[in-house]
């Protein structure tokens, strides 16, 4: 055998959505983390669910779907290592609002949502810490949503 | 202008939508990125791109979406048809330039046709180039143009290709989002990049921001305009981009060369 286990904190410090974190946030961060992995086919949550987790990959391939009438599952969005799965959390009521299945194995730190939220209420430098990071996410999937609506492949483009 | 008489070859369909035909004619050997005028007797003229290897004489091949009248007409020719051609025409890509530097080809939709021929001459002379990287981005898996030669380069260990679809059903293992997700994670030297883009035109401007992003400049990037090309030779305006005749000057420009052409809404 060779090479140290590493301790969650230094798994979650290296995750690039935490890269550059502050050594005090890394702690408050780390105390709302612990591992997870998933087998292909696996679900990490259903629509409806609570959102009380979101999931950084660092290896592997999660699918987002939605199930339609007819259709079965489709899936709108693939997410693979260095990104994150999951912003429900964040936003009132907390539920899930597609599905996230592991497409092959995949590893993940799991977060706790209301751990962090708690944490990020109690002291705000955190909270902003954090939602610097989310921000540029939800932007980007807001773009990319935009753009998969407008079809620019279809017929008529 | 007047147009020259080939015959279909052959015909095959790529997508519900796309079909390829591959046309028997003689005439000038086209570069990479130039287009012909086909015309489908009786119907009318199109301005489309040629889809095959140059370097293969005697032998045209367009890869075309059926969309309009003329379109749909040349869709449906069978072996032995005839249909006219005039061209090549336009500016094609800049394989000279890109000698000695990473290329990334970033296409969307039918807009891996015009980029084909620019593919198969890099990879004929693959020791030329730096990293080659062929990101597509397509609407679904049935929608993928030239799915089996994209499986056969995908084994090749001096090539990247990663594609993408808009939607997919679960039985599918690769990527789903847009096409600009794969630049940024795609994983080349900004510094010695030229870029070649062909899509939707919405599709080209995320991809020239993210490539910005990711610190490629303007001068380094190309990409193929499509515009109303009716005489394919600058005289008749139908495709004039403000300044500039698209069919003449273009159809690939330089990105700096017409960056502020691509938003204004009277354009």
């Amino acid at each position: 055998m060779s090479g140290a286990v590493k301790d969650i904190e230094t798994i979650v410090r290296e995750h690039p959505f935490f890269e550059g974190l502050l050594e005090p946030f890394g702690k408050l961060v780390s105390g709302c983390a612990r591992n997870a992995h998933f087998q292909p086919g696996e679900y990490l949550f259903h629509e409806g669910g609570a959102a009380d987790q979101f999931y950084l990959i660092r290896d592997g391939c999660v699918a987002l779907e939605i199930k339609a009438p007819g259709r079965g599952a489709i899936t709108f969005q693939t997410l693979r290592a260095d990104e994150v799965v999951g912003l429900s959390w964040l936003i009132p009521p907390y539920r899930w609002t597609y599905d996230a299945r592991a497409v092959e194995f995949t590893r993940a730190i799991a977060m706790d949502g209301a751990c962090l939220r708690g944490k990020c209420e109690a002291d705000h430098d955190l909270g902003y810490e954090v939602m610097k990071r989310f921000m540029p996410i939800l932007v980007g999937r807001l773009q990319a949503t935009r753009m998969q609506l407008l079809d620019v492949y279809g017929d008529d483009a | 202008m007047v147009p020259r008489v080939g015959r279909v070859r052959r015909r095959r369909r790529e997508s519900p939508s796309v079909w390829t035909l591959e046309i028997e004619a003689d005439g000038p050997a086209a570069a990479p990125g130039q287009f012909n005028m086909l015309t489908a007797f009786g119907i009318g003229e199109a301005a489309i791109s040629l889809s095959g290897d140059p370097a293969v004489p005697g032998r045209l091949i367009h890869t075309i979406r059926a969309v309009g009248p003329v379109s749909r007409a040349l869709t449906r020719l069978g072996a032995g048809e005839a249909l006219g051609l005039r061209g090549p025409y336009g500016a094609g890509w800049p394989l000279a330039e890109a000698a000695g530097r990473d290329v990334v080809i970033v296409a969307g939709g039918l807009g891996l046709a015009p980029l084909r021929p620019a593919l198969y001459r890099l990879l004929a002379e693959r020791e030329r180039y730096g990293r080659v990287l062929l990101l597509y981005g397509a609407r679904s898996p049935a929608d993928i143009l030239f799915r089996r030669e994209l499986e056969s380069w995908r084994k090749r260990l001096d090539v990247g290709i990663e594609v993408t679809v808009d939607h997919a059903g679960s039985d599918w293992r690769g990527h789903v989002g847009v096409a600009t997700a794969l630049i940024g994670r795609a994983g080349f030297d900004p510094a010695r990049t030229i870029a070649m883009i062909c899509g939707p035109e919405i599709m080209m401007r995320f991809s020239i921001a993210a490539l910005r992003d990711a610190g490629v400049t303007s001068q380094t990037i190309f990409l193929s305009m499509e515009r109303n090309m009716k005489c394919a030779i600058g005289l008749c305006g139908h495709c004039q981009l403000g300044p500039v005749f698209v069919c003449r000057e273009g159809p690939v420009f330089r990105h700096d060369r017409v960056a502020g052409l691509m938003t204004p809404k009277e354009l």
